[in-house]
């Protein structure tokens, strides 16, 4: 009996990678970076890419508001105040004419003093598109009349209506986009470096700093948010420019929001800090700041994003809620808020509705960025 | 829960303490005291302003002393009922609020009562027939409710009744009644107004609330106990109320604690923009002339009511929820 086990050997050269052979798909699907697998994941997010286009939309408009808009944003039509939108027509009279305005004809009702504006169905006002029109500064440096669409020469063109100062609501909308859009994203900024650092800081360290952290959390999070934003953008001095108060209001916005960005850092920093690759970093000599920016922070910056995405829209309406309270931005600077203020007095909303329309922009851009956090909420963790 | 309870008591005042401070400091923050204020505005009117009275007034008032000792001034004022003073009605702040107090509570109180109603039987029902019409309808409306910021609700709702039915909704109780002594007429007067506010206010957090308890139940509905219960021919009603709810609404209470801010929140630019008789537009008014004392009390107010709040749910909780009062901690 000299060989009791009689055992097969393989002729074959031995290849340690042939059983973790895969497919190009499978290996395409495998090997995907983290970010390509939540852009795969998102895409599958039909109302969330739409809400994303919008938003991308919107922001791109921001960039040349000048040249979208067929009016300056402070241009006073004195002949046209409170004027109704005007319609677009393609046909007059069975005719095409390609897109174009009836012109207004303005009476004054003399037993209500109401302005009342019909549509003058002889004037034709032909829209004009890649024209030029009312100079402007672009980005108030760079002089400039080219605009998209422009009223026919002489004639006019407010297809939201105009205010009291006969004042062309449209560009006023797409001049306040500036404003009322980027107040959310400095906003978000503030806190996200705030929530980051005070979150990582109790989460890393745990212990007393940790407790007090959260007494603070607390403490913030009890409090109801608008009258502190209301009380604090009261305080600011009233001899700042209008810039100034700007950044002021959006770093109050911020200044308030951090506490649920915090909690969240600090609750995951707690669990992945018993890791192994933390302890092995920290044995190698690596300083609490590199470990939490450069092997935890990465581990669930996508999550933070996603959470920082959803809590926009609530700064977007705070400075829409304080500037039409009369708390946040004045005039000049116009946001869609500032624009909301004419809308204060309800007689005058009942007799020119038309003022309202800058709720429009304000309900589809947070809808749009609930979608869109929504959305990357979900993609955010790919691997589950 | 004697333990529970008077742990929790401590941290209220502990809380309530830091945001007096808190508050103080957001008095203190405009540039000059009140008495440059007041001083100013006497000479604007061309009145002489004796040293002597100014003096007198700084004296008692205390601003002569250090920050801290003045906190503690105001603060012990506080606790005593005196509220500071507010220059722009020149009365004492106590006198000037009145009722407004009473009614915020009450607007608040109807507000989140209303929440809890209206959203426990629908994110009942969604959750149920989770993917029906009716769950996806509810669920659209929802969405429409947290997107629509609760001011332009309230301007959108004053318009239609202005348009439609030619009247104004922007009070709290009708005219005769305001700045009147309690009675129950205007008991009955301000029930009847009640209603437009505590819908106005209450949309989006009754459309939080919805989803949230619709996405518990639903978690609940899923697990191995429900298959058991039903497995074993529990009839579907008493089922769901007798266990899924159950654990449901654990969270759905505890929820309070970020609904309770924003509701207030809410209450108070709804009632600066529907002018009601409550704290929101005296706030408002007090800001915008700086009549720091007036405001620094309504802030105070207003923390103090959600705090309180909160206390309250957390008793509740412990209540409902062996695990809290023995010692466990809320699960949020």
């Amino acid at each position: 009996m000299n060989d009791p086990l009689p055992h097969y050997v393989d002729s074959a050269p031995f290849n340690v990678y042939e059983t973790e052979h895969l497919t190009p798909q499978q290996e395409r699907f495998y090997m995907a970076p983290q970010w390509r697998l939540i852009w795969w994941k998102f895409r599958g997010h039909v109302v969330a890419v739409a809400a994303a286009m919008i938003l991308a939309a919107f922001y791109i408009s921001i960039l040349f508001s000048e040249v979208l808009a067929p009016y300056s944003r402070d241009t006073k039509h004195v002949d046209f105040i409170y004027a109704p939108p005007q319609s677009v027509h393609l046909f007059h009279d069975g005719r095409f004419v390609g897109p174009f305005v009836y012109g207004l004809k303005y009476q004054l009702d003399m037993e209500t003093l109401k302005r009342t504006y019909s549509a003058d169905r002889s004037k034709v006002e032909r829209l004009r598109f890649f024209c030029l029109g009312e100079p402007y500064r672009f980005w108030g440096l760079v002089e400039g009349r080219f605009r998209l669409v422009c009223p026919a020469p002489g004639g006019q063109m407010f297809l939201l209506g105009t205010d009291r100062l006969g004042r062309d609501m449209l560009s006023r909308l797409i001049y306040g986009a500036r404003i009322s859009l980027t107040v959310g994203l400095i906003g978000i900024a503030v806190s996200f470096v705030l929530g980051i650092s005070i979150g990582g800081v109790a989460g890393y360290f745990g212990g007393w700093i940790d407790a007090v952290v959260q007494r603070i959390i607390e403490i913030l999070k009890s409090l109801p948010e608008l009258p502190l934003w209301m009380a604090l953008s009261a305080a600011l001095p009233v001899s700042w420019s209008p810039i100034l108060v700007y950044f002021g209001i959006t770093i109050i916005l911020g200044l308030l929001d951090w506490p649920g960005l915090a909690r969240a850092v600090r609750s995951k920093l707690l669990a992945l800090r018993e890791e192994d690759f933390c302890i092995a970093a920290r044995l190698m000599g690596a300083s609490p700041r590199r470990i939490i920016g450069r092997h935890l922070l990465p581990n669930f910056m996508s999550h933070l994003i996603a959470s920082a995405t959803l809590s926009i829209p609530s700064m977007i309406l705070g400075e829409t809620a304080l500037s039409f309270l009369g708390l946040g931005l004045r005039p000049p600077v116009t946001s869609w808020g500032v624009l909301l203020t004419e809308a204060q007095n309800i007689e005058a909303v009942a007799l020119y509705p038309w003022l309202l329309a800058p709720m429009v922009p304000v309900i589809l851009t947070v809808l749009a960025f609930n979608f869109l956090g929504d959305g990357l909420r979900d993609a955010a963790d790919p691997y589950s | 829960m004697l333990a529970y309870l008077a742990r929790r008591l401590l941290t209220m005042v502990l809380t309530l303490l830091v945001i007096s401070a808190l508050v103080f400091v957001i008095i203190q923050l405009p540039p000059g005291d009140y008495l440059t204020t007041l001083i100013a505005e006497l000479q604007s009117q061309g009145e002489q302003v004796a040293q002597a009275k100014i003096d007198f007034l700084r004296q008692q008032y205390g601003l002569d002393r250090p920050m801290i000792e003045q906190y503690g001034i105001w603060l012990w004022g506080f606790l005593h009922g005196d509220l500071g003073f507010s220059f722009e009605y020149n009365k004492p702040v106590a006198q000037v609020v009145g009722d407004r107090l009473l009614l915020t509570v009450l607007l608040n109180v109807a507000t989140i009562l209303f929440i809890y109603v209206v959203a426990f039987p629908i994110g009942v029902y969604s959750a149920t027939r989770q993917y029906s019409w009716g769950d996806h309808g509810l669920t659209f409306l929802g969405l429409l409710g947290l997107a629509t910021p609760n001011f332009l609700l309230a301007l959108i709702l004053m318009y239609l009744a202005n348009v439609l039915f030619g009247t104004s909704i922007g009070t709290m109780m009708d005219p005769q009644f305001i700045d009147k002594p309690w009675s129950w007429a205007k008991v009955a007067s301000v029930l009847e107004h009640l209603w437009v506010p505590v819908l106005v206010i209450g949309t989006s957090g009754t459309a939080g609330m919805i989803r949230r308890l619709r996405a518990n139940l639903l978690d609940e509905l899923q697990k191995q106990y429900v298959v058991t219960g039903r497995a074993k021919g529990l009839a579907a009603g008493r089922l769901l109320v007798k266990y899924p709810l159950r654990m449901a609404i654990n969270p759905f209470v505890a929820d309070i604690g970020s609904l309770l801010p924003s509701v207030v929140s809410g209450s108070v630019i709804v009632s600066a923009v529907m002018s009601l008789q409550t704290t929101g537009p005296m706030l408002l008014s007090a800001l915008q002339s700086q009549d720091m004392y007036l405001a620094g009390s309504f802030l105070m107010f207003l923390a103090l009511l959600t705090v309180v709040g909160m206390f309250l749910s957390d008793v509740l909780l412990a209540v409902l929820d062996p695990r809290i009062r023995l010692g466990g901690g809320a699960q949020r």
